[in-house]
């Protein structure tokens, strides 16, 4: 080896094998799904370099002999040339390439929810035990007329006149966020989709097509529209309870996709209905889709094809002008917007766009929730708000921002197991959560983890409805929306004012 | 200093009460001492910092006019005032209401009353074509909002609101009740707690021909106000009171709603029995919940809400507060304690408590009291 080959990249973390406590069992070769051990004949050997401290196999490890630990050998430290910055111009200047990472920012930017506050009742309004009085989270997610068209029967009690809007029945004021085939795996759609249908919400397909196995579940799926029609044709925007175009995503507002072809196996072909092994590259706009007369184009389109019966979502990224972007979409007849902040997470996204561009999703939410009601068009769209949310208290302060419902992405991957490493461009994911590998996809058992996604969501419920007696209202509809309820710590008054909350103790 | 608006720091303003109400079905006129003396059971429901009175029928002689009680803070504000009616209105009539000063009620602002109707070709109808009635809203709220030292007590059409800040029982001594008469009154004794008490802040509030007294707090507030807005609603007064009359005013006035289904906006039925509903109703209030969520009225109220059509008293959705009938005759009474009804009418046919979120409604109209159970179907 010349002198010239060696990296300066040196491993992140050490993959640290207990000999005395190993058993040479071999479960952590199996489990790691990046190759970071083997076996040398009379023990484990580890290659470090490999490890990215996903768990898996500490997790899995029957002695608990394996710690995974920062590697202790440092790059000296300073202030304005952080590590990371200097490891990505190795990285760069070794590979001439863009750094791609999962998942979403790994920068330490505010997090406005956590300078958020609620309101509870003392003495002059009562607060009420969820326990002992009906609680209720039910939403309805569609547009929602500005009055109530009434009628009378032949015997003149009021009837409805003229029928609603499709509206989108969740039990609870949550979503699972757009992942798709492909991106995730298919025992990880199987999971959330058997969560989603015992919980009453529903999930979204992501623009990965509609696979068979996920059929039956339509009632709680929302099936996307992204700029690559991957899967899409008539039957497949019927088989939903909703459709979403997808504009753009928080992760990486303003920019496709890309699924390798590698990635492309038999049965991911024939849901996204293109040949095996070619690349899925969604473009960066709809080809379109370049102006929002466009976009209301393809929403009647859409309406057109599925006979007005389910509302149409449209996503789009937080960006600096959300507030006129959310309102032109609205006016263009959308049913539904999902907007997603700039901590939601991808399946593969560049460094630059995923840790530099977007809005935080409590200030999005804010301003377009604000602006909407300026406009008197409030009702016209239901709100669903993303980009992490991670939890409960998460949730409740959206609504209270504004928002009709949350949706959850990276939450759900990791009740699956997931550790955030941020590699699920790899494809390599040891919970066999963001890989097609058969070997690593076959450990995820779609009950068992349906089943954890259920629990979570329910106990984020009951939580919610704890924090609503608290507050001494009995119904999700009196949060939505009433920032009265809510005062900021930390925050100067341009922020207070961009949230539309007041400071703590005014 | 006299306050007439609220300058308080607060977003809004918080109180406990007690209320009562009295409606004849067939138009019966009584004065103002039954109200008194019911109110006055209730005397440690309020703390002395607002009391308030609604009367219907008091004006026959200008019953076709818009009363407006104002109250002013100074000559200056006055005369603002008048200009801008001016110039938008025909004033038939106009005096100073009769006050008794008394050792209870000493300081207190001017208070004036005007006989009006818009003009015709009033300055606005260069812009817009406003109904009479939105007009006189419209009138009303840049009175209160706009012009310092001057607030509108009420303005609808032979009704008046007579409120200040005291018992109860000293405000109807200092605006002489006993002299007036009508056949539907209201009244209603407050315990602030996070404001002093205003002039401008005691009820009943009214808009209109609407009044409303009010025992609660809207936990919904936020959420209220905020739905109220994107229909250019302006509440400068922050109060749950104010929210309550405005919601009506839209449900019932601009979107035409019937009154009991108004109602069950202001306090909707839960879902779980919404479910169990046959297919038509299950839709139709299902749709009235997705379509008036932010107008649902959350936390504890009892309101007794009267109209030219008559008279509404509810709870909300849990009966948080309290809230007692009773009927003897032609006579309907509501009250937060069945003692302040037991001390005008010893012997009642009947007496109940309504149930959560179940409107007791009696109108004019019908002639008819209604009984125990006898009310909207959920």
């Amino acid at each position: 080896m010349t002198k010239t080959s060696f990296s300066n990249l040196q491993p992140e973390y050490l993959a640290l094998v207990d000999h005395n406590k190993c058993v040479r069992c071999k479960r952590c070769i199996q489990n790691c799904g990046w190759g970071t051990y083997s076996f040398g004949g009379d023990k484990i050997l580890a290659d470090h370099s490999k490890c990215v401290a996903c768990g898996r196999c500490y997790t899995y490890c029957p002695e608990g002999a394996i710690s995974i630990v920062k590697n202790p050998t440092v790059i000296r430290e300073n202030a304005n040339w952080k590590e990371n910055l200097v490891q990505n111009i190795w990285r760069q200047s070794e590979t001439g390439g863009i750094i791609i990472s999962g998942m979403g920012t790994t920068f330490k930017y505010k997090k406005y929810f956590d300078h958020i506050l609620l309101d509870a009742c003392q003495v002059t309004n009562p607060s009420i035990d969820p326990l002992r009085e009906p609680m209720e989270l039910r939403t309805y997610l569609g547009k929602k007329p500005a009055k109530l068209d009434l009628g009378m029967d032949e015997n003149g009690e009021p009837v409805l006149k003229s029928k609603m809007p499709p509206q989108i029945e969740l039990q609870t004021p949550f979503v699972f966020g757009a992942m798709s085939y492909g991106s995730i795996s298919l025992n990880a759609q199987k999971a959330i989709a058997l969560a989603a249908r015992a919980l009453g919400i529903v999930m979204n397909t992501g623009e990965g097509g509609l696979h068979d196995d996920l059929v039956p579940f339509g009632k709680n799926i929302i099936v996307q529209v992204a700029s690559g029609r991957f899967g899409v044709h008539r039957d497949y925007l019927n088989s939903g309870i909703a459709v979403e175009i997808k504009i753009g995503q928080g992760a990486k507002p303003g920019i496709g996709g890309h699924l390798p072809g590698e990635k492309i196996g038999l049965d991911i072909s024939r849901t996204r209905m293109i040949p095996v092994g070619t690349d899925a590259i969604s473009p960066a706009p709809h080809h379109d889709i370049y102006s929002i007369e466009d976009l209301r184009q393809l929403i009647y389109a859409i309406k057109e094809a599925t006979d007005y019966e389910k509302p149409v979502s449209v996503k789009v990224a937080a960006v600096h002008n959300i507030a006129a972007i959310v309102s032109g979409i609205v006016r263009a007849g959308a049913d539904i917007v999902y907007i997603d902040g700039y901590t939601g997470g991808t399946g593969a996204a560049p460094n630059i766009v995923r840790d530099h561009v977007g809005l935080p999703i409590e200030l999005a939410l804010a301003q377009v929730d604000e602006r909407l009601r300026e406009e008197g068009i409030r009702n016209e769209a239901s709100i669903i708000a993303a980009g992490s949310i991670r939890s409960s208290a998460d949730a409740v302060k959206a609504i209270a921002l504004g928002a009709d419902a949350v949706a959850i992405g990276t939450a759900a991957l990791i009740v699956m197991g997931c550790h955030v490493c941020g590699k699920c461009n790899t494809g390599n994911c040891s919970w066999g959560i963001t890989t097609q590998r058969p070997e690593l996809v076959r450990r995820l058992d779609p009950e068992v983890y349906g089943e954890r996604l259920y629990n979570l969501i329910s106990a984020w419920s009951h939580e919610i409805q704890e924090v609503l007696g608290a507050m001494g209202v009995n119904s999700i509809e009196s949060l939505r929306g009433s920032r009265e309820r809510l005062r900021g710590v930390e925050l100067t008054d341009a922020e207070l004012k961009a949230l539309g909350i007041k400071h703590a103790g005014l | 200093m006299l306050r007439i608006k609220n300058k308080f720091n607060a977003e809004r303003d918080i109180s406990g009460c007690g209320l009562c109400g009295i409606i004849n079905a067939k138009k019966v006129k009584t004065n103002g001492s039954d109200i008194k003396k019911a109110i006055s059971v209730e005397h440690d429901r309020g703390n002395g910092l607002g009391g308030g009175f609604a009367v219907y029928g008091n004006y026959p002689d200008y019953a076709e006019l818009y009363a407006f009680h104002i109250m002013y803070d100074n000559l200056s504000a006055k005369t603002d005032v008048e200009t801008y009616l001016k110039n938008n209105f025909i004033i038939e009539k106009e005096e100073p209401i009769a006050t008794l000063r008394t050792s209870k009620i000493y300081d207190h602002p001017y208070l004036h009353r005007y006989f009006i109707k818009p003009k015709t070709d009033r300055q606005d109808k260069l812009f817009h074509e406003l109904g009479d009635d939105d007009f006189v809203v419209n009138s009303v709220m840049l009175i209160n909002q706009n012009y310092d030292g001057a607030y509108v007590f009420s303005s609808g059409k032979n009704m008046g609101a007579f409120k200040g800040v005291g018992y109860p029982e000293d405000i109807a001594d200092f605006y002489k009740l006993e002299e007036i008469e009508g056949y539907m009154w209201t009244a209603h004794n407050r315990f602030p707690t996070n404001t002093p008490g205003w002039w401008g802040g005691a009820h009943p509030f009214t808009l209109l021909d609407w009044s409303i007294v009010h025992n609660g707090e809207i936990s919904s507030y936020g959420i209220n106000k905020r739905y109220l807005e994107m229909y250019k609603y302006n509440l400068a007064l922050r109060t749950d009171t104010e929210v309550i009359t405005y919601i009506l005013d839209l449900l019932i006035r601009k979107h035409r709603l019937p009154i009991r289904l108004a109602l069950t906006v202001l306090a909707s039925p839960f879902y779980q029995n919404i479910d169990k509903m046959d297919s038509g109703r299950k839709e139709l209030y299902t749709a009235l919940r997705q379509i008036y969520g932010s107008a649902l009225l959350n936390g504890p109220f009892a309101i007794v809400f009267g109209y030219l059509g008559g008279m509404v008293a509810m709870n909300d959705r849990i009966k948080l507060r309290p809230l007692v009938a009773a009927s003897a005759g032609d006579f309907t009474y509501v009250a937060s304690e069945e003692a302040a009804i037991k001390a005008i009418c010893p012997f009642p046919d009947i007496i109940w408590s309504p149930k959560a979120g179940e409107p007791v409604i009696v109108e004019f109209e019908e002639k008819k009291v209604p009984q125990k159970g006898e009310m909207i179907r959920l």
